[in-house]
């Protein structure tokens, strides 16, 4: 795809001839084996890899999983439970499939933290981090719609807060949800049109990652220096270096992922799930999947008028704004140096907003009350805080460190420091 | 089109511009129909009022029934209740507006507004909706002696107004009308 000239050439006449008329080993070659990918990728750059595969686990467990489902609300939660008890391997699939939910997000939440931490959304690949947004829209779009397909006690509940949403906004809000939900409350042709689109939505999802990885490969990857490849030394072949890495480490995050599936498959699930929805009784604590904790956080912490915009309004629109302010990241932060490994103030402000999005997530699993409230306000003004005042404030006033002068000189440095003859880093496809 | 050294727009710039048009045109009349289906369909507006005997409640029962979908609270007020809802000044309230369908939309939440009517006044008839976010508030309970949100903790007095919490209104109180001296029709 980029990367200038192919080096791909074919050897056999069947090669040739395909070559010829469609070249997509050409195109497979070039982006998956002799792509260059920088030398010193560490395994935080494996998260991509990751998410794609979880991405295809989902769709291959989805697909099956509705040859089993009923989208009816007669149905429904029975015919879950008939993939429970009487489909064969029917419990395992459905348990890869809830559980995989929870691992795409663990995945693609580390994917976002990396991106932020080496300054990953920096020209040029703005639009690159905007169709990663887009992804993660999505995929919170189809989570929440495949939350409901059980149609459990919070199935129902989750879809009634979570359409009521749309009521927030004046005059619109009502038609708006009544076109979602396709009657007055949650119903038949709400649990209907969920799943229709819980079926389509991983294809769009895989449509714009197919934007995602082409986008990439016209800027090639960042790297924890944050330096632009420069030089041939810089870089080493996406195969084998980039894919036994990348394999190694989703082996490691696949034994994660079976430990949930055959030890604890209903740990991130919610027990009310396995009551079936009463549209006449709300649980006593409604709470959604832990990945969308924070945003519940921030919803929440909205408990005040601001000006003419009453509490439940604003709560919505400090929700979708956290997602939203993700857009404009490139243009908030000013720093010209990309990676914090080399921004002090920025690395330090970067872990204080890690650790405030695992408390915001921790709070939105509380009650909303008393100290809960207070510390949820607290959290969300530094959250819109470190991306509004902090983060285009240090690239004015910070001091970077020294960055080295290229991709090969900072390993180099490294590895002298940990005592290693330099020849090995210096040119690791030679040697054995 | 770049042929040309003229900045005058050209019969073929309008018929580009008119042709394009009647695409765009097209389209969303194509497209309507897809979003048109989303709507509440025929059968669902189909079940817009039903009649409730509600012969059997005296004051301080409560009934809850199913109305397009969501549940609606019908109330037999004891006298106690009426008085507190009265005793409360309107300066009190956090949505002073009485959101009554049946009366005009800028009445006040007056108790006698909220109720179902002259001689009627200790039936309440409400959707049991939180408007916060659509969860259903329990009944008599919380500081206001009306109900309670589990959800988000919103509370709403014996005449259904909002007190506290972050819920911005009161109940909705649904079109109704008395057939009978018991039978109640909604919607």
């Amino acid at each position: 795809m980029s990367g200038g000239h192919s080096s791909y050439t074919p050897n056999t006449g069947i090669e040739k001839w395909v070559d010829a008329r469609l070249p997509l080993p050409r195109l497979i070659y070039d982006s998956f084996v002799a792509y260059p990918v920088p030398r010193n990728l560490n395994y935080a750059y494996a998260f991509g890899g990751i998410l794609a595969i979880m991405l295809v686990a989902q769709i291959i467990t989805g697909v099956v999983l509705a040859m089993h489902y009923a989208a009816e609300t007669g149905l429904a939660f029975n015919s879950v439970e008939k993939i429970m008890r009487d489909v064969n391997s029917g419990w395992l699939l459905r348990y890869l499939h809830s559980n995989g939910a929870s691992m795409f997000f663990l995945a693609v939440w580390v994917h976002i933290f990396r991106g932020l931490y080496y300054g990953s959304y920096k020209a040029p690949r703005e639009l690159l981090w905007i169709l990663g947004v887009i992804i993660l829209l999505l995929m919170m779009a189809t989570a929440f719609m495949g939350y409901v397909l059980p149609w459990g006690q919070m199935s129902f509940w989750g879809a009634t807060v979570i359409t009521g949403f749309f009521t927030a906004f004046p005059i619109i809000g009502d038609p708006i949800q009544q076109l979602l939900l396709g009657g007055f409350a949650v119903d038949n042709p709400t649990l209907n049109r969920f799943f229709s689109l819980h079926y389509l939505l991983p294809f769009m999802i895989a449509g714009v990652v197919i934007l995602h990885v082409w986008a990439l490969h016209v800027t090639g990857q960042t790297n924890p220096t944050g330096i632009e490849v420069k030089s041939k030394t810089d870089t080493v072949a996406f195969t084998p270096y980039a894919t036994i890495k990348d394999a190694f480490a989703l082996s490691l995050f696949l034994i994660l992922f079976a430990y949930f599936v055959f030890y604890m498959p209903n740990y991130m699930g919610h027990p009310d799930n396995y009551i079936p929805a009463d549209s006449l009784k709300t649980p006593a604590h409604i709470v959604p999947e832990w990945y969308f904790l924070p945003f519940y956080a921030m919803l929440r912490a909205i408990t005040f008028n601001i000006g003419p915009i009453n509490s439940k309004l604003g709560g919505v629109l400090t929700m979708f704004g956290s997602i939203a302010i993700l857009f404009v990241v490139p243009w908030l932060d000013t720093s010209k140096v990309r990676s914090a490994v080399y921004r002090p103030w920025y690395k330090l402000f970067f872990w204080i907003f890690v650790a405030n999005a695992i408390m915001l997530g921790w709070l939105g699993s509380r009650p909303a009350e008393g100290i809960y409230t207070i510390l949820s306000q607290l959290g969300t003004a530094f959250y819109f805080g470190f991306f509004i005042i902090i983060m285009p404030l240090l690239g004015l006033i910070e001091t970077p460190r020294r960055i080295p002068n290229s991709i090969t000189e900072a390993v180099l440095a490294k590895t002298k420091s940990g005592g290693q003859p330099a020849g090995v880093a210096a040119a690791p496809e030679t040697k054995g | 089109m770049s042929a040309h050294d003229t900045t005058e727009p050209t019969r073929r710039d309008f018929l580009y511009i008119a042709t394009g048009m009647a695409g765009v045109v097209g389209a969303g009349a194509f497209a309507w129909p897809f979003i048109d289906q989303m709507r509440p369909d025929a059968s669902t507006l189909a079940v817009s009022s039903i009649e409730v005997d509600v012969s059997a409640l005296t004051p301080g029962m409560s009934l809850t029934v199913k109305w397009r979908g969501k549940p609606v609270f019908i109330r037999n007020r004891t006298p106690k209740e009426i008085e507190d809802a009265k005793n409360v000044q309107l300066s009190q309230l956090k949505d002073p507006i009485a959101r009554n369908a049946n009366l005009p939309s800028d009445a006040q939440a007056t108790d006698a507004d909220r109720g179902a009517g002259k001689g009627k006044e200790n039936w309440l008839v409400m959707i049991g909706v939180c408007t916060h976010l659509g969860c259903i508030p329990l009944g008599q309970q919380g500081d206001f002696g009306g109900w309670f949100c589990p959800c988000h903790g919103s509370q709403y007095d014996t005449a259904g107004r909002i007190r506290s919490g972050p819920a911005p209104e009161n109940l909705p109180v649904p079109p109704l009308s008395f057939i009978s001296d018991t039978v109640i029709k909604i919607g």
